[in-house]
């Protein structure tokens, strides 16, 4: 699906990712992980960029619209299959059809009740969900997410990657909490300071590899 | 609350009982095209663009001093008294003082001081300083107040007030200060421009003379020479050579006319009273000669300037819409957006009263130049801040392009910001409304610039009192639109 061979990413503050060597096929589950300013979300992006069709994104800020209810911010998935006027037009009054399609993936998400309600009126946990559904409304081969549970509990965090990955043939998530990482994902790509430390798949990591990933090393801080 | 069936938002109720009330309006205005030919005008006007020509013009160099000059003087004028009245700015009635200055346009002030003291320069000076320094007043209230004040508290209470002032308060408030005040320099440059439409030396004048005698090739050297002045503000306007300016301006206005007291006297104890009381007629008399000046020029006077100016607000509004996106960087690049701002600051800059001014030689009385003129300006504004709103929104990396990121992505974003702005110019598009009333259009202005020409300067204060009420009343009603759709954070941009 996707190669990258000796990658590197430049902010003008400076590096923010090299000598990325990261191969991804067909089927896989891949999970970042990695202190926050490790370059997880950039090599997010870097992966979207090479990839961007047929890709649902769920970005670490949700990226939805506040002002707009729920069922809009879902249809947002779906924007580029239908004519301009047709979105016009179910703005301004949804399409029954559409709004059957989407109130079934809310139900899912326990979200259903929530379906005309402006996102600003929302919890962080819902905003969040929110995203979730509309990158399943979005469908595709490859999922890329951003820390997606960030906001809610265990218990629909399990019930969210379940959905996510009936959904989603290929995924990339980046995550904190690595026992998820190790339950869903099929390999896990420790990253530190913009490089990658860690390759290796989920069931031959070891607790100290995980463990070395969030330790503070002196070298990680002067590479910043 | 609940969501399970499709609700429109109040802000799209509000937005649609505008735009009904403005098609209302559409029914019983007044907008056709008067004049005989009014294409082949324009044609010659257009044609006048590819030739622009400062030949023929006496003293332009003269009158580009004496615009400046006049702003100069009457914005910094009105800014330092602005300033001192800022301090005071919680008494009430110092309030209610300032929103009724602020509601008389610098046109009618001048008008009045023109009967006072001819055509000295004070005419033109206390007709910029009065109604900027009201408008400085509230604005720099606004700033104090919504400053940090948490050094000022920590300070010792025996700190004076002054040193306590100058350490704590003003050094965070200077740039907001100083930025607000800039944006007001430009607001006054067009002011000063436009006073010469009623005889003052300034830019106005030329311009009117140039276009009554068919010099289209002056008027656009005009023109374009006002915008090469105000696009190139940053540049001269310089806080090291402002005490050089401040100086030189009152010897660039000065002229021989004298103030007599005769006329002063006489404005205030005969001219401005009303004719029943200087008869002897007491209380019916008067009662009988306002609701006479009532019903046959006030009333018509309103309901023209609210129908106008509902036409406007929402054309103003919709252009807006369709105007932002030529500046926002997430519709064009660099190139675009550089075009697009050209092409804003042009129609902002161009003040309503010359738009108007043009449009009603080339089309002829009736509404619609002053709707059009209205809404160009004002979309001009509003368009550009709207649009420098949309350039600080992050949108996600998938996010859709063309109409579906207009509609989707962008118009919900910074649908409040609009709504807020367009509600605060709402009062200068009544004021502006009343004032083009002096062109020829059936508004408030035209029945105080009639009272005028008539010498009834009692019938003539009455209406700019009427005018200056409607305004306040409009501006409590946007007022509290704005607080109960929650509109809030907007820039002051009056």
């Amino acid at each position: 699906m996707l190669r990258l061979e000796n990658a590197e990413v430049r902010y003008q503050t400076g590096v923010a990712l090299q000598q990325i060597n990261l191969s991804l096929h067909k089927g896989e589950k891949l999970a970042f992980i990695g202190r926050s300013g490790s370059g997880k979300s950039t090599l997010l992006r870097l992966i979207y960029e090479h990839l961007p069709n047929n890709t649902a994104l769920v970005p670490q800020d949700e990226g939805l619209v506040a002002n707009l209810s729920v069922f809009h911010n879902v249809y947002m998935g779906r924007l580029s299959q239908h004519p301009a006027w047709y979105n016009l037009l179910n703005l301004l009054q949804p399409f029954p059809k559409r709004v059957s399609e989407i109130e079934a993936i809310l139900q899912r998400l326990q979200l259903s009740e929530k379906c005309f309600v402006p996102v600003a009126q929302l919890s962080g946990g819902q905003r969040q969900r929110t995203a979730i559904a509309r990158s399943l409304y979005q469908g595709g081969e490859l999922l890329l997410a951003d820390e997606p549970v960030s906001a809610v509990d265990e218990r629909q965090a399990r019930q969210i990657f379940n959905e996510l990955s009936q959904h989603f043939t290929t995924m990339v998530v980046a995550l904190h909490d690595t026992a998820l990482a190790l339950e869903y994902c099929d390999r896990i790509i420790g990253l530190d300071a913009g490089r990658i430390v860690l390759d290796s798949r989920s069931d031959s990591v070891t607790e100290a590899e995980l463990a070395a990933l969030y330790v503070d090393q002196p070298h990680s801080q002067a590479n910043r | 609350m609940t969501g399970l069936s499709f609700k429109h938002s109040l802000r799209w109720k509000i937005s649609w009982l505008f735009v009904l009330s403005a098609l209302l309006c559409l029914l019983i205005a007044d907008i056709g095209i008067r004049s005989f030919d009014p294409w082949s005008e324009l044609g010659r006007l257009l044609n006048g663009l590819l030739q622009p020509s400062l030949s023929g013009l006496d003293d332009i160099g003269m009158a580009v001093l004496q615009t400046l000059a006049f702003a100069l003087l009457g914005v910094g004028l009105g800014s330092a008294c602005g300033f001192l009245v800022a301090l005071i700015f919680h008494w009430r009635w110092i309030r209610v003082l300032c929103a009724l200055l602020r509601a008389v346009h610098e046109l009618f002030w001048a008008l009045i001081f023109l009967q006072i003291f001819g055509l000295h320069p004070l005419t033109g000076l206390l007709a910029l300083a009065i109604p900027y320094t009201a408008t400085f007043a509230k604005v720099y209230a606004e700033i104090l107040e919504e400053g940090d004040h948490q050094a000022f508290d920590a300070l010792s209470r025996q700190t004076g007030w002054l040193s306590a002032f100058f350490y704590a308060r003003l050094p965070d408030l200077w740039q907001h200060f100083k930025t607000y005040t800039a944006y007001r320099m430009e607001c006054g440059l067009r002011s000063s421009a436009v006073l010469g439409f009623i005889g003052l030396p300034t830019l106005g004048y030329s311009l009117s003379t140039a276009f009554m005698e068919g010099h289209y090739n002056q008027v656009w050297a005009l023109l374009i020479l006002f915008y090469v002045l105000i696009a190139t503000l940053k540049y001269w306007l310089r806080p090291s050579l402002l005490p050089v300016y401040l100086i030189a301006a009152p010897f660039v206005i000065s002229n021989d006319q004298t103030i007599t007291f005769d006329n002063v006297s006489r404005f205030f104890t005969q001219d401005i009273i009303p004719s029943p009381l200087l008869k002897g007629e007491l209380w019916a008399g008067l009662w009988q000669w306002f609701s006479e000046l009532f019903l046959t020029q006030a009333l018509p006077g309103i309901i023209n300037t609210l129908v106008l100016s509902q036409i406007a607000l929402v054309a103003t509004g919709i252009l807006s819409l369709l105007l932002f996106p030529v500046i926002s960087k997430q519709f064009y690049g660099r190139l675009g957006c550089g075009i697009g701002h050209v092409f804003l600051v042009v129609l902002r800059s161009t003040p309503e009263y010359i738009l108007a001014f043009i449009l009603l030689l080339l089309w002829g009385p009736s509404m619609l130049p002053a709707i059009v003129a209205l809404a160009l300006h004002n979309a001009g504004i509003i368009g550009h801040l709207v649009g420098r709103f949309s350039n600080g929104l992050s949108l996600r990396q998938d996010a859709a392009t063309g109409m579906d990121r207009y509609n989707y992505e962008i118009v919900p974003r910074v649908y409040g910001q609009f709504l807020a702005f367009l509600f605060y110019r709402w009062e200068v598009i009544i004021r502006e409304t009343a004032i083009l009333g002096i062109l020829g259009i059936a508004t408030l202005g035209f029945y105080i610039d009639s009272a005028i020409q008539e010498i009834r300067f009692d019938r003539a204060m009455v209406l700019i009192v009427i005018t200056a009420l409607l305004n306040i009343v409009v501006d409590s009603l946007s007022r509290y639109i704005r607080s109960r759709l929650q509109l809030n954070g907007a820039i002051e941009i009056t």
